[in-house]
């Protein structure tokens, strides 16, 4: 009799909730959302994680979604609550991560009114997601909740915020089983057979051909990374993957030229130049990928898969666009190569990687450690040793970030075989993420090692979430490369701005380990080279949350790296090799 | 069951005729839905720089939010908008029609289509200038002050533009004038010199001429 007023609204949140395979949620309460609390306190289904700050909630929320490819839910209350949440919202947007936000909103009768901790949630919110809602009426209650479900995780995933009026989820309302079809939203996920056939013709006549992946494939689920990693060990083309989509393709195969773009390999950006082919899947030429559009790929002939008919043509455009979930087109492309006679030019194939091996014969992410005692660690060497010894102990590993330099260390120099390992902020690159998305993760794995790879800087920004590892006992790892400077920025200031570091110096530091103590964390440090492998032990051994504060060069850049403006072929490599590419334009500096 | 015509009906016709047509036994006449729909894969130049014209119809659900969702798209994103008009266009007032005149080169206009179409309350997107001939139409409201000679010769040229008298004083005349937004624009700069006081324009309201349907 799912049709009686006999529950109360926020009872039938929580069953819809339920219905639509919620276990967790993560939220934070206030007067809005006190009912939705109280019927939270009275049931088991589903688990309540209490962030200290609504941004916290989202990022967590994210984490958790990415990690296991489920919907995220976050609960927070009207007003401040709400906009707390706009962040990680719009991180979520541009990563085109699945969320459900509930956020609480005065009651219907006095929205508009200025009313104590009203805000024009839906009005904010707007821009900042995939689609928003505000329940004005008991009867559509449950139906929303399935919709905004059924939105969020539909074609291009994304965040979906349901506003919730106190006197809507304190009234009765009646319950509706989860809808099967949508009147309007119904995302396109078959690729069509003509450009799949269109596209392998132009993979078979490929002589230098380049397969660039992103994080739609991720999103498309584990089967479509199966599909990829066939398609390419059965055409033998190289693979390089955007930020969002390491993991997607193992990084151990010999086929993986690294990430590609702004701070991408050498091999895997010239490739992107020189290539005459290039299969595009699940990316969204991105102007971090792309450089300078006008010189982006010159000479290819370019095939696009996207879920999302606007990625298609908006920067560059393809000659064979494929609208479809990723997994679904790659399946395809498989199939069609199969049962395509036509041959594939395999001596060009050949001298084509013996150019890219050229290439990576440059090693350009190298860099020199002093090895000797007392020496100072390079944040490269202390990644790779992490990754290393990870690896070695063979525990599934879950890698977050924050955002700057530490973050494209970790993408060079952390190496992924799996997808849904690695979470970080691409689109938004919002720093502070990486702590509350471990955190997300570690409820979504708690046997897991999950580790949050941060700067000194980013992981200020959400430390209060020390308090929600020590309340729910999560044993994430915060392993900090600390450099004491907002380490992205000042490489700039350095590179584009006569060295002259305008408030970038991260003055009046606190004591991580003395922090990590007084949240009932442990704290470790590191000085000195030869103490990282200890640290890092001991930070792996230990059962609790652990800071490990390393101590690494202050002077140290993240090379190689494409300057605004530049093209992929004019790249700037490190110090470790003598020449470098053509450098800093005036017009290149007004870009982000 | 005798069925009509096609040329003898437009697709506004069907809903308020269905229940006579039924009476009487007749089958209305499917609507052509052979209408590309949203040009799925559309062949672009990346040379082709020239701005031009687009009007663009969408069909939405008619709910709290979704014009502000449209126009929150074209200013987000930097789109102009020349022209926007929107009303529910069924009976039951569940879906709305909002028609929406903007310029930019191919690139952009695609973008535009494209974004809009991924809009979760569209159910359709139609570039009515790139599908194919349509008819555009405007309704304005034209405000003329004015005595004697002046007075006279605007109402000449309003006869001559087929404008219609909704409100008239001895000192003025309220002209209702509809037509291609050319002809209100000629309209209204004949009537600068013989004492234009005020215009209200509608907006530009669009369908494709022939049987398809958006």
């Amino acid at each position: 009799m799912s049709a009686e007023w006999t529950q109360s609204g926020a009872e039938i949140l929580l069953r819809a909730l339920k219905d639509q395979g919620v276990e967790v949620i993560f939220g934070y309460p206030g007067g809005a959302v006190l009912p939705i609390y109280d019927a939270l306190f009275q049931q088991n289904a589903i688990r309540h994680i209490l962030v200290r700050h609504e941004q916290a909630a989202v990022h967590a929320a994210e984490g958790y979604a990415r990690s296991t490819g489920k919907v995220g839910v976050v609960l927070v209350t009207s007003g401040p609550g709400a906009t707390n949440a706009v962040t990680g919202l719009v991180d979520a947007l541009m990563d085109s991560i699945p969320l459900v936000c509930l956020t609480g909103q005065v009651p219907t009768h006095l929205i508009g009114n200025d009313a104590f901790q009203e805000a024009d949630t839906t009005g904010i919110t707007r821009p900042a997601t995939k689609h928003n809602y505000l329940v004005k009426r008991g009867e559509d209650l449950a139906r929303v909740v399935h919709e905004a479900f059924y939105v969020a995780r539909s074609g291009r995933p994304g965040p979906v915020v349901v506003d919730l009026p106190k006197d809507i989820v304190i009234n009765k309302a009646p319950y509706a089983e989860p809808a099967v079809q949508h009147a309007s939203y119904r995302p396109r996920t078959e690729p069509d057979l003509g450009q799949i056939a269109k596209a392998v013709a132009l993979m078979k006549q490929a002589k230098r051909p380049m397969i660039y992946a992103g994080g739609g494939v991720i999103n498309a689920g584990p089967a479509a990374s199966d599909a990829l990693t066939r398609l390419a060990r059965m055409t033998g083309f190289p693979v390089t993957n955007t930020l969002m989509g390491l993991g997607c393709y193992p990084a151990s195969d010999p086929q993986f030229l690294g990430m590609l773009g702004m701070h991408g390999t050498y091999e895997a950006n010239l490739a992107m130049h020189g290539c005459d082919m290039l299969l595009a899947v699940g990316a969204r030429f991105d102007d971090r990928v792309t450089g300078r559009l006008n010189a982006f790929s010159p000479d290819s002939r370019k095939i696009h898969i996207d879920i999302d008919g606007s990625s298609i043509n908006k920067n560059v455009p393809v000659e064979v666009p494929i609208i479809a979930d990723a997994g679904k087109a790659l399946a395809a492309l498989v199939a069609a190569w199969q049962a395509s006679d036509a041959p594939s030019d395999k001596p060009a194939l050949a001298s084509w990687w013996r150019q890219i091996d050229t290439w990576r014969g440059k090693d350009s992410l190298k860099f020199t450690q002093n090895m000797a005692r007392g020496g100072i660690i390079k944040p490269q060497y202390a990644i790779q040793r992490l990754f290393e010894i990870t690896r070695a102990r063979s525990k599934d590993v879950f890698i977050t970030t924050e955002v700057g330099q530490h973050q494209m260390w970790a993408a060079q120099h952390f190496h992924f075989d799996k997808p849904n390992r690695w979470m970080t902020s691409g689109g938004l690159g919002t720093m502070g993420y990486g702590l509350p998305a471990a955190m997300g993760v570690q409820i979504a794995y708690p046997d897991a090692c999950v580790i949050d790879i941060a700067g000194e800087a980013s992981i200020l920004m959400n430390i209060q979430e020390m308090g929600t590892l020590a309340q729910y006992r999560l044993p994430v790892k915060v392993f900090i490369l600390n450099n004491q400077y907002m380490g992205m920025v000042r490489q700039w200031q350095e590179l584009l701005h006569g060295s002259r570091y305008s408030e970038t110096y991260s003055a009046a530091l606190p004591d991580f380990v003395k922090l990590a103590d007084s949240f009932h964390a442990t704290g470790m440090r590191a000085q000195s080279v030869d103490e990282l492998d200890a640290v890092i032990n001991a930070m792996l051994d230990c059962p609790t949350a652990v800071i490990a504060d390393i101590a690494v060069d202050q002077a140290e850049n993240c090379f190689p790296m494409i300057p605004s403006g530049a093209a992929h072929n004019e790249m700037l490599l490190g110090p470790e090799h003598e020449e470098s590419g053509a450098g800093i334009t005036d017009a290149g500096m007004a870009l982000v | 069951m005798p069925a009509l015509p096609m040329q003898a009906w437009r697709w506004s016709d069907r809903c308020c005729l269905l229940p006579i047509l039924t009476r009487q036994g007749m089958t209305p006449p499917r609507p052509d839905h052979t209408f590309p729909r949203t040009l799925v894969y559309p062949m672009l130049s990346p040379t082709d720089t020239t701005p031009r014209s687009a009007t663009i119809s969408v069909l939405v659900d008619n709910e709290s939010g979704v014009l502000a969702r449209v126009i929150g798209l074209f200013s987000g994103r930097g789109y102009n908008i020349d022209s926007l008009t929107v009303a529910p266009v069924d009976a039951a007032g569940l879906h709305s029609r909002i028609n929406v005149v903007t310029s930019g080169t191919s690139m952009v206009i695609e973008q535009i289509k494209a974004q809009l179409d991924r809009l979760v309350p569209v159910h359709r997107v139609a570039d009515l200038t790139m599908d194919g001939p349509h008819v555009a139409r405007e309704l304005a409201l034209i405000k003329v002050i004015g005595t004697g000679e002046r007075r006279v010769e605007a109402m000449r040229i309003a006869d001559t533009f087929r404008a219609h008298v909704v409100d008239t004083t001895l000192g003025s005349f309220v002209f209702e004038l509809t037509g291609a937004t050319d002809k209100i624009d000629a309209f209204i700069e004949l009537m600068r010199d013989l004492g234009l006081a005020e215009v209200s324009r509608s907006g530009i309201a669009a369908l494709a001429r022939g049987s398809r349907v958006i």
